[in-house]
C-alpha cells in the first residue's frame, strides 16, 4: 500500500503533486499535501457548488473566504462576525472533547478577525436515544462538552437545536456557530504581508493532538476500527482559550499585528499555507522553534499537529518584542517561528535544515476540484422508522404524544447546562423567543432604543431526505421565520452542509439539489451567504445520514424592548393565524408521520418563496410596532403543537377555533405560517383572528381541551424520561 | 528526585454525589453492588524533599475543611 | 462609591460586574498581579473559572498578589463581595466560613432563582430589606454551600447567613438553603447567584442592584 493512499490521496492526486513539484515529494511534503488536499481542507467536491451561492448584500463587510463572515449592524460602525463549523467525525469518536474543541475552533475563527465573541449556538443530531445507549452517551457528552468549553471561556451559549433520527446513529452531527462584535475599522484579515515580517506562533504548546485528524477523520467513512482513531482526537483547554482570546484582542487593539490566523484543522500547515496564499507571498518556518509539549516530535508532526488554542500572526520586526510581552502577560507561549518571503513557497526548516519546499499555489489554489456526478437514487435510501403512535389516535392524545416526542420536547435539560448570560447582552434566553436576542451595547440603564442582534440556527434532515431542493429551501425559510418572530431583519447567513459520500451519485444529487435550494431561498429573501463549512463522508456501513444543510442567520432589530416572546403574554390577547398565500400544510415528512413509522419520503409542499418572504417582512414590521406580544412560527408538529407551546411557555391557556379539523390542519407542516397574539385591532388587519388568550386550558374547537399543566408536563418530561 | 502521589478524597460525612453516581452505575453494568464508593483526585509530583509534601497538601493540594488527603508512601509506590 | 473588580486569568463575569457597578458609582479593573488597590471603596471578586477551576475551584486564585491586598483590605473593614467563583475564592482564602462543593446534580445549571433576604450583619445589600424576595440568575457547577453543622448554627446565631434560596429554588443542594454568607463583621459577603446579571430590565430583573448597593 503506497504511502500516499494511506494518507488519503488518490493515485491521480499523487501524480498531480509530482507534476506540480517537478519531483517526488518527501515525507514532510507528502504529509502537508495529504492535509491541504483533504476534503476537509480542500473542499474538493463542494467548491464548485458553493460558488453558485449568493454572497453579495448591502450589509456584507466580509464574505466567504476569510476566517469568518461579517455584516454591518446598527449605524454601520459596528460589525457582527459569524460562522458555523462542523466537528462531526471527532465527536462520534470522543463526544465531549469533539464538541468542546468544535466550540473552541469556531470561537477562534471569530476572534481571528478581531471580533470579540459574544455568543455560541449549536446544532446537534444523534440517533434515537430511546433505543440506543450509544446515542444517549453521545448526546450527554456532547452537551457536557459544549457547556464545559463555552462556560469556561466565558461566551454565552444562547441557542441551538437537537434532533434525533435513526440516520444519525452511526454518524452524529455537531455543528457549532459563533458570533462576535467589532468596530468596522478594526477588522483584520489573514493575508500575510510584508517581506521580512516575522511569523509568530502564540498560545498553547504543540503536542501530538489530532495528528492526521483532518485527513484521517473528516475524509473517511467511519467503520469498526474507530477505537484506534481515538488517540488522534484533540483535547481542548478553555482556560487556555480564554487567555488566547484576551491576548489576541489586546494585540489587535494595540495595532501590533499585520495579519492573524487561527490554527484549526491541519494546524500550522493549513494556517501558514492560507496566509501565504492570500497574501501572495512565501513563508519560511523553522519547526524547531515551535514550543513543544512532547519530546522527540518529527518535523512533519509539528507541521500537522492539531493541538488546540494556538494562533499565527504576522508582525513587523520592530513590534515583535511588544507582541511577545503581551503574550507573556497573558501567560501564553509566544515565539517567532518564521518569516514572510517573496518566494511564493512554503519552506519548512528543522533547526536550519531545509526539510520541505512547496509552492504555495500548489497547496491551496491548485488543489483539485472535482465535478460531482449527480443522479437521483434508484431506490429509497432510508428505511422507515419505529412506529410509536397508532394510526387512529384522537387529537388530544396525538398532541400530547408530539409534545413529549424526542424532536419536540423541551430542551431545557440541555440548555440549562449552558451559561446564556455572560456578557450581559442576552435579552431573550432559550425558550423565551423563537430566536436569541442580544444587545449590541450591553450597558444597563441606558436610555432610548437599544439596538439588538437576533440569531437562530436551523437545520433539516428528514424533510431534505424527502426532497433535497424543497427541504433545503425550508431550512432557510424556517431560520428566517424565527428572526421575523422577534422583529429582526436578516442580514447574512452561514451554512454547514452535512452530507454522505459525494463520490456516490445519489449523494452528489442530494448535495447539488440542496445547494440549489439554499441558493434560491437566499436570493429570494435577499440574504447573502457570508461563509460556512462542508462536512462530507458522513456515512457508515448502515448507510448515509439524511442530507442535512444547517443554516445560521444573523439579523438586527432597532429596539430590544420592542420584541415578541414565543409564549402567550397576556390574558385577553387576540390570537391570529397568518399564512402566506399557498400555504399548504401536509403530513408528508412531518413529526407525526415519523411517530407513525413513516419513512422519509413523499412530496413536500411547494413554497412560494417570494410570498413567504413578504409575510416574514409583515410579521417583522408588526412585531416592531409593539402591538404583537407573541409570535411563533408554525413548524414541527404544525398549528396544534405551536399553540400548545405558546400556552406552556407563557403559562396562559387559550381558546381557538380552527376552520379545518383534519390532521393536516392540526399537525401538518410546511413553511409560511405564523401564530401571533396581541392587540385585537392590530391582528384583525393582519389575518384571521382565531381565538383569545385566557384560562388555564388549551381548547381547539371541539377537538381538544387540555390543561396547560398537562401540556407542560408532557413537554418538560419528554427528554428527561428518554434519558432516564 | 522522588515521585510522590497524593490521593485526595471527600471527607467522610460530606455528600459525595460523584461517588453515589458511580455506585449506582456499577450494578447497572452487571457488576455486583460495590459499596462506599468515593470519587476524589490524584496529584503526582516529582520532589526533592518528600517531607514537605504534607505541607503542600495542607496549604494548596487539599482543602482540609472538606477533604482528606493521603500521601502514598514513595517506597511502596516504587515497589509496584 | 468606587468599585474595584478583580480579574484573574479565566475570570468571565468581570466585565458584567464592571457594567453593573458603573450604574451605582465608578468602577475599575484590578489585575491579579497588582498590589495597588487604587483607592477603591469596595471590591468585587467576580464569577468565572479562574485558573480553569484547576485543582479546586478558587484554590489557585486565592494565592495571587491581589488577594493579599484584598485580605488586608478586608481586615481593615473594607467592603468585599465575592460572586460565584469569587465566593469560592473567598472561602478558600479563609475570609468566609465554609466551602462550595459540586452541585448535587453534578452538572452546570444556569437558571433564574428566587432568593430571600435574611436579617444579617451584611454591609452589602443596602437596597434590600430582610424578607425581600429577589430574582437573580445562578449559573455554576460547584455551588453547594457546606460547613459543619456547629459552624452553621453559629452563622445563623451571629447573623452571618445573608441570603437563602426560596422554597423550591435550591438548585444545588446547599446546606440549609444558604445562598450567601458574610463574615462576622459583615464587610465581606459571598453569594453564588449573580447580582451583576440582574441590573437591566431588558436582560432580566434589576434586583441585583439592591445586592450591589453597599454601606
Amino acid at each position: 500500500m503506497s504511502r500516499h493512499r494511506e494518507l488519503g490521496l488518490t493515485d491521480r492526486e499523487y501524480e498531480l503533486i509530482v507534476e506540480l513539484l517537478g519531483r517526488e515529494p518527501n515525507g514532510v511534503e507528502l504529509a502537508v499535501f495529504s492535509l491541504m488536499w483533504s476534503e476537509h481542507c480542500g473542499y474538493k467536491h463542494s467548491r464548485k457548488l458553493l460558488r453558485t451561492l449568493p454572497t453579495e448584500g448591502r450589509a456584507v463587510v466580509m464574505g466567504p473566504g476569510e476566517n469568518a463572515g461579517a455584516v454591518a449592524v446598527g449605524d454601520g460602525s459596528q460589525v457582527c462576525a459569524f460562522k458555523v463549523e462542523s466537528h462531526n467525525h471527532p465527536s462520534a469518536v470522543e463526544p465531549f472533547q469533539g464538541a468542546a474543541t468544535g466550540v473552541g475552533g469556531i470561537l477562534r475563527d471569530v476572534f481571528a478577525i478581531g471580533a470579540r465573541p459574544i455568543a455560541v449556538l449549536d446544532s446537534l443530531r444523534f440517533g434515537e436515544i430511546a433505543g440506543s445507549a450509544r446515542s444517549r452517551y453521545l448526546l450527554e457528552h456532547a452537551v457536557a462538552g459544549i457547556g464545559h468549553y463555552g462556560n469556561s471561556i466565558g461566551v454565552a451559549t444562547v441557542g441551538g437545536e437537537i434532533y434525533f433520527e435513526p440516520a444519525y446513529e452511526q454518524n452524529c452531527l455537531v455543528n457549532a456557530m459563533a458570533l462576535g462584535m467589532i468596530s468596522r475599522d478594526k477588522l483584520i484579515r489573514s493575508a500575510a504581508a510584508g517581506v521580512g515580517n516575522v511569523l509568530v506562533l502564540f498560545g498553547a504548546r504543540t503536542g501530538r493532538d489530532g495528528i492526521g485528524g483532518a485527513s484521517v477523520l473528516a475524509s473517511a467513512e467511519l467503520g469498526e476500527a474507530d477505537a484506534d482513531k481515538r488517540p488522534t482526537v484533540q483535547i481542548g483547554d478553555p482556560f487556555a482559550e480564554n487567555k488566547l482570546m484576551h491576548c489576541s484582542l489586546e494585540l489587535l487593539d494595540r495595532g501590533l499585528l499585520v495579519a492573524l490566523q487561527d490554527l484549526g484543522a491541519a494546524g500550522i500547515t493549513s494556517s501558514a499555507s492560507e496566509m501565504a496564499s492570500k497574501g501572495e507571498v512565501g513563508l519560511d518556518i523553522d519547526v524547531r522553534k515551535v514550543p513543544l509539549r512532547e519530546a522527540g516530535m518529527a518535523a512533519f508532526e509539528i507541521m500537522i499537529s492539531e493541538s488546540q488554542e494556538r494562533m499565527l500572526c504576522v508582525v513587523e520586526p520592530s513590534k515583535v518584542d511588544d507582541v511577545l510581552a503581551v503574550c507573556a502577560r497573558w501567560e501564553l507561549d509566544g515565539t517567532a517561528i518564521g518569516e514572510v518571503t517573496d518566494s511564493r513557497r512554503l519552506r519548512v526548516f528543522d533547526d536550519g535544515e531545509l526539510v520541505g519546499d512547496l509552492p504555495v499555489t500548489a497547496l491551496v489554489d491548485e488543489c483539485p476540484v472535482y465535478d460531482l456526478d449527480p443522479a437521483p437514487p434508484a431506490e429509497p435510501l432510508y428505511p422507515a422508522g419505529e412506529r410509536l403512535l397508532g394510526e387512529r389516535t384522537g387529537a388530544a392524545e396525538t398532541l400530547l404524544a408530539l409534545l413529549a416526542s424526542a424532536n419536540i420536547a423541551s430542551r431545557r435539560w440541555a440548555f440549562e447546562q449552558y451559561d446564556c448570560l455572560v456578557g450581559s447582552r442576552t435579552t431573550r434566553r432559550p425558550e423565551q423567543a423563537d430566536a436569541a436576542v442580544l444587545l449590541i451595547e450591553p450597558k444597563g440603564g441606558a436610555e432610548g432604543a437599544r439596538a439588538a442582534i437576533a440569531v437562530s440556527i436551523d437545520g433539516n434532515g428528514r424533510r431534505v431526505a424527502c426532497d433535497p431542493y424543497r427541504g433545503a429551501v425550508e431550512a432557510v425559510l424556517e431560520c428566517a421565520a424565527n428572526l421575523a418572530c422577534v422583529g429582526a431583519a436578516p442580514l447574512g447567513l452561514t451554512n454547514c452542509l452535512n452530507f454522505g459520500n459525494p463520490e456516490k451519485p445519489h449523494i452528489a444529487w442530494q448535495l447539488t439539489e440542496a445547494v440549489r435550494g439554499l441558493g434560491d431561498a437566499c436570493r429570494a429573501l435577499d440574504v447573502p451567504v457570508v461563509g460556512g463549512n462542508v462536512s462530507l463522508y458522513n456515512e457508515g456501513a448502515e448507510g448515509p445520514i439524511y442530507p442535512t444543510p444547517v443554516v445560521g442567520i444573523v439579523g438586527e432589530l432597532p429596539d430590544a424592548a420592542v420584541t415578541a416572546t414565543s409564549g402567550f403574554a397576556r390574558d385577553g390577547d387576540a390570537i391570529a393565524l397568518v399564512a402566506a398565500e399557498g400555504w399548504a400544510p401536509s403530513l408528508t415528512g412531518s413529526e407525526l408521520a415519523k411517530l407513525r413509522g413513516a419513512a422519509p419520503a413523499g412530496e413536500l409542499p411547494q413554497a412560494d418563496i417570494g410570498q413567504v418572504g413578504a409575510l416574514h417582512a409583515r410579521v417583522r414590521d408588526a412585531v416592531r410596532t409593539g402591538a404583537i406580544r407573541t409570535a411563533h412560527d408554525v413548524a414541527e408538529g404544525g398549528v396544534a403543537v405551536a399553540l400548545a407551546e405558546m400556552c406552556l411557555l407563557g403559562d396562559h391557556g387559550a381558546q381557538v377555533d380552527l376552520l379545518r379539523h383534519d390532521e393536516a390542519a392540526l399537525f401538518g407542516e410546511g413553511p409560511g405560517a405564523f401564530l401571533l397574539a396581541g392587540d385585537e385591532a392590530a391582528l384583525r388587519d393582519f389575518g384571521t383572528v382565531i381565538g383569545t388568550v385566557g384560562g388555564d386550558l388549551l381548547a381547539i374547537s371541539d377537538l381538544l381541551a387540555i390543561p396547560v399543566e398537562d401540556l407542560r408536563d408532557a413537554h418538560e418530561q419528554g427528554l428527561p424520561s428518554l434519558l432516564a | 528526585m522522588t515521585r510522590v502521589r497524593v490521593l485526595i478524597r471527600p471527607k467522610a460525612g460530606i455528600l459525595d454525589p460523584a461517588g453515589q453516581a458511580v455506585e449506582r452505575a456499577l450494578p447497572v453494568l452487571g457488576f455486583e453492588a460495590a459499596r462506599n464508593v468515593h470519587v476524589g483526585r490524584l496529584v503526582e509530583l516529582d520532589v526533592e524533599d518528600p517531607s514537605r509534601v504534607a505541607e503542600m497538601c495542607e496549604r494548596l493540594l487539599a482543602n482540609p475543611l472538606i477533604e482528606d488527603y493521603e500521601i502514598v508512601d514513595p517506597a511502596a509506590a516504587t515497589g509496584a | 462609591m468606587r468599585y474595584g473588580v478583580v480579574r484573574f486569568p479565566g475570570t468571565c463575569d468581570d466585565t458584567d460586574a464592571l457594567l453593573a457597578a458603573e450604574q451605582l458609582g465608578e468602577a475599575a479593573l484590578l489585575w491579579h498581579t497588582d498590589h495597588d488597590l487604587r483607592g477603591i471603596d469596595a471590591i468585587i471578586v467576580p464569577g468565572g473559572f479562574s485558573y480553569g477551576d484547576y485543582l479546586r475551584v478558587g484554590a489557585i486564585a486565592r494565592f495571587s498578589p491581589i488577594m493579599q491586598e484584598v485580605e488586608r483590605f478586608a481586615a481593615r473593614g473594607g467592603l468585599v463581595l465575592g460572586i460565584c467563583n469569587g465566593f469560592q475564592i473567598l472561602c478558600e482564602a479563609g475570609l468566609l466560613p465554609g466551602a462550595l462543593l459540586p452541585n448535587v446534580s453534578l452538572r452546570f445549571v444556569c437558571r433564574q432563582v428566587e432568593l430571600e433576604v435574611q436579617r444579617s450583619q451584611a454591609k452589602w445589600l443596602r437596597g434590600a430589606r430582610p424578607g425581600d424576595r429577589l430574582s437573580v440568575p445562578a449559573k455554576h457547577t460547584t455551588g453547594r454551600y457546606w460547613a459543619p453543622d456547629p459552624v452553621l448554627d453559629e452563622l445563623e446565631a451571629a447573623g452571618q447567613v445573608v441570603l437563602r434560596y426560596a422554597a423550591g429554588h435550591n438548585l444545588n443542594g446547599s446546606a440549609r438553603d444558604i445562598a450567601g454568607v458574610c463574615n462576622h463583621a459583615g464587610n465581606v459577603v459571598g453569594l453564588m447567584p449573580h447580582p451583576e446579571h440582574a441590573v437591566d430590565v431588558l436582560t432580566g430583573s434589576t434586583d441585583g442592584l439592591k445586592v450591589l448597593a453597599a454601606a
